[in-house]
């Protein structure tokens, strides 16, 4: 073994009821890199880092820490802990009710009392010092998701920890907070830190990592440095083809929607949590909304699909003015709605694949017009082939289902209820390259087939292929409306950043 | 980041909020009895009373809150007073070594070892077999009850005379005390009970606050994942809860037997419903991860002084009692989704 090494993982397996999860992988850390680990979703990334931090125990294979005698035997977070393996989640794996000090201490200091001004002064010091901007008796929960996630990092930072697992660290974060993120990262790189970092933003990648392992299909794919492996061909290797798809994808594009009938118009539209607004959708339309994160685009669309308070304006559907105050109202004018959150609004992780793509359908049939069990299949079968949903039977429950296929199975609740209209938001978000660039083919396929869709995106290329037409947000208000030559990414950025005018 | 910019003043968190209004309403409460009912109100010993007549309410509402921030409930609280109690006057009453002052030191013991039993059954149940801590606990309060007839079915009075003493023993505090009619100074009395009751409300608020054990009860009701991908044992944790909450119900068991000393197959009936409003009144939420024991010592007096006031009116009847208690919880809950919704918002804003 190499001195500069930190962890080496030989030959891992896993295996889930009807899945392998991973198969034989190798991974090695070295000493003060930033190390990307990549692969599209249900490739392994997931479940190789829960092995790593003893989430999930391990069916085969070992792992060695430096430090540590022998073999490492991770049971438990406890244990990576233990031996200096800690993790950022890219959910919080925080404790909104406890303070922010406290958050960064607890579970890890020795002795039975709480020395309280201990904590406070060295989670001062230790924030002042990474200009994190949360004080430390501050109510976690009082803190920002992007404050939150920093404190995560701040704590793991601070056990002087030999590896640091960052896992989509970035997804909730806006550009500065990254930039802040990279710096951090770089300074704990020459600590001698190894970093794996998970993401899924590719520039990201390119930026701060010096090496990257690639998985797929739960097989390792080979490990590169970061100078010898282009960006199209990390792509490539990820999703095990070549990118003529993706050149495809620029050549369709995205068509006005001429003349057609307005499907929906809402006049000064409000709700509890959005602004009010004017907004029109024709048939057969793709349109975006974009802006930084918190610029009130989701909470915009929310509030055409009644899923916050509806406080005003007026709503007209197909031309008759209705009104749409929950979800089953708007559902029942055709409304189909994606959430962003899925893990909160979308999946009901306990129930099973087909439970799970009928539920919308079943809701507008209404519980006292059951399906049959033999409809029901019949349907789970054809949109688990239409969508490719990578599952091990229809009766799987999609907690066990990787990410990308979750939001497939979500996508497909509603492609069920043939809605005329579907807002999609933040469809591709934590999903890999794969599978986002089959989510746009689909939506454009809907749009063709005369579905009206509201596609929401952080990633500005992605909403560019797809919409013809893109509302600009920002600090809750609509700045601008783009179309045709306008839909470049420079005047797009122009737009969400205000300028002078 | 400036050292003025330290020293600020945090808000109020949403535990000390809802404690600071129990704690309003109580005074308030208090206040207007003073007013309009006057009498008994206006001499300290009437809170001594409130607090001598509910010593047990206030050990076994402490035991609930510790339960209750953990994310569980444990609903056997007063089974296990009436087990306790009765097994207690069961054993002061035998011959040999119990009838000797070491007697009470032994009962004291059974009654611990009784709530302890419990705890650790329940805790076991809820923690390492993740059963639901309500079905669990209701077993619980079952099987207490149950094997509470089987000591036996008829009431049990203490004869013992040692522990005669001990529920006469008083504190007497005369300053604090009232010039009778007949030109006596009657000093004000605080029962052993209420001391120990005390002791128990200052012991949870210094382990739910220092203790690291309190701060990981915090944690698990705040969140029982990331509290284990903090490096916390949460089934460890969770199990203490319990058999902290089960220790206590013996102890009220003991403290109720030294205010009447009589067992019977009904003592405590229902107290555990009392136990969970105080809970919540103080500020603790059903949700687990937010509340104090402080508020929960005030939700029991203002339960307390609501039920005094009735019996002092003209309405004096125990279902105008439950029916206002219940009025104070069904407001408390009111209130508590409104104020922390109004603060959910200004906190997004």
């Amino acid at each position: 073994m190499q001195n500069d090494v930190v962890l080496t993982m030989r030959g891992i397996d896993k295996y889930f009821p009807g899945t392998r999860a991973l198969d034989h992988v190798d991974f090695t850390l070295r000493k003060g890199e930033v190390h990307a680990l990549m692969g599209e979703n249900g490739a392994g990334k997931s479940t190789l880092i829960k092995v790593l931090t003893g989430v999930y125990e391990k069916d085969a294979g070992s792992i060695w820490v430096e430090g540590s005698e022998g073999e490492a035997h991770i049971h438990s977070p406890q244990d990576a802990q233990n031996i200096g393996i800690s993790t950022v989640y890219q959910e919080i794996t925080l404790c909104p009710n406890l303070t922010v000090a406290e958050n960064m201490f607890i579970g890890r200091t020795s002795g039975g009392t709480v020395p309280w001004k201990e904590y406070e002064k060295r989670a001062t010091e230790i924030l002042n010092n990474l200009g994190i901007p949360a004080r430390a008796k501050q109510e976690l929960s009082r803190c920002s998701l992007a404050v939150q996630q920093m404190v995560a990092i701040a704590r793991a930072v601070d056990m002087n920890c030999k590896v640091l697992i960052l896992d989509e660290p970035t997804s909730s974060l806006d550009e500065k907070e990254v930039e802040m993120l990279f710096k951090l990262m770089r300074d704990l790189k020459s600590r001698g830190v190894g970093i794996i970092f998970v993401t899924h933003f590719l520039e990201q990648v390119y930026e701060v990592s010096d090496r990257i392992t690639v998985l797929r299909n739960g097989q390792l794919v080979g490990e590169y440095p970061v100078s010898e492996l282009p960006q199209v061909e990390l792509v490539a290797k990820m999703m095990g083809k070549d990118l003529d798809d993706l050149e495809d994808m620029e050549a369709v594009g995205a068509k006005s929607a001429g003349k057609a009938e307005v499907v929906y118009e809402a006049q000064g539209l409000s709700s509890t949590d959005c602004r009010p607004y004017d907004f029109a959708i024709r048939r057969g339309e793709v349109n975006g909304f974009t802006g930084l994160l918190g610029s009130g685009r989701s909470e915009s669309v929310r509030a055409i699909f009644g899923a916050d308070r509806v406080t005003g304006g007026k709503v007209r559907v197909k031309g008759s003015e209705v009104k749409i105050s929950s979800p089953h109202d708007a559902m029942k004018h055709g409304i189909g709605y994606l959430p962003e959150d899925r893990k909160r609004d979308g999946i009901i992780a306990d129930l099973s694949v087909r439970d799970n793509i009928i539920l919308a359908m079943q809701v507008m049939k209404g519980f006292f017009h059951p399906m049959s069990k033999a409809q029901m299949k019949e349907f789970a079968d054809e949109y688990i082939k239409a969508l490719q949903i990578k599952t091990a039977s229809q009766d799987t429950p999609i907690k066990s289902l990787s990410g990308g296929n979750q939001q497939k199975v979500i996508l497909a609740r509603w492609l069920l209820t043939h809605p005329d209209y579907l807002i999609l938001d933040e469809p591709t978000r934590g999903i890999d390259v794969g599978t986002k660039l089959e989510i746009q083919k689909l939506v454009l396929k809907l749009a063709e087939e005369n579905m009206s869709v509201t596609f929401i995106s952080s990633e500005i290329e992605e909403m560019l292929r797809t919409c013809s037409r893109l509302i600009v947000m920002r600090d809750r208000k609509i700045v601008g409306e783009l179309t045709g030559d306008q839909l470049t990414q420079g005047y797009v950025m122009k737009t969400i950043a205000g300028g002078d005018q | 980041m400036s050292g003025k910019n330290n020293r600020r003043r945090e808000p109020l968190t949403d535990a000390q909020l809802l404690m600071t209004i129990s704690i309003g309403i109580f005074v308030a409460m208090y206040v207007l009895a003073m007013i309009f009912l006057g009498g008994g109100f206006l001499k300290a010993q009437q809170i001594f009373d409130l607090l001598n007549d509910n010593s047990y309410l206030i050990i076994i509402s402490c035991a609930l809150t510790v339960v209750m921030i953990g994310g569980g409930i444990n609903i056997s609280v007063g089974g296990v007073i009436g087990l306790t109690v009765m097994a207690c006057a069961l054993f002061l009453n035998g011959t040999g070594i119990a009838a000797g002052p070491l007697g009470i030191v032994i009962a004291l013991l059974l009654a611990l070892g009784i709530g302890l039993a419990f705890g650790v059954g329940m805790g076991f149940l809820v923690s390492y077999l993740e059963i639901q801590p309500f079905i669990v606990s209701l077993a619980g309060m079952f099987l207490a009850r149950g094997l509470t007839t089987i000591l036996s079915v008829n009431p049990v009075k203490v004869a013992h005379e040692g522990f005669g003493e001990l529920v006469k023993a008083k504190i007497k505090i005369p300053f604090l005390g009232y010039v009778a009619q007949n030109g006596n100074l009657i000093p004000a009395k605080i029962e052993i009970g209420t001391v120990v009751a005390i002791c128990v409300v200052i012991l949870m608020y210094l382990l739910l606050r220092y203790v690291k054990l309190g701060r990981n009860i915090y944690a698990l009701g705040g969140n029982r994942q990331s509290a284990l991908m903090l490096g916390i044992n949460v089934k460890r944790t969770c199990f203490s809860s319990y058999v902290i909450s089960g220790v206590l119900s013996g102890l009220a068991g003991f403290v109720f037997l030294m205010h009447k000393p009589a067992g019977n197959a009904s003592v405590a009936m229902r107290s555990e419903m009392d136990a969970i409003a105080a809970s919540i009144i103080g500020g603790t939420l059903l949700t687990g991860g937010v509340g104090n024991v402080i508020g929960t010592f005030f939700g029991v007096m203002i339960l307390a002084t609501i039920q005094k006031i009735i019996a002092l009116s003209p309405l004096n009847a125990s279902w105008w009692q439950e029916m206002a208690s219940g009025a104070m919880l069904g407001f408390f809950i009111i209130l508590q989704s409104v104020v922390l919704s109004n603060r959910g918002k200004k906190a997004k804003n």
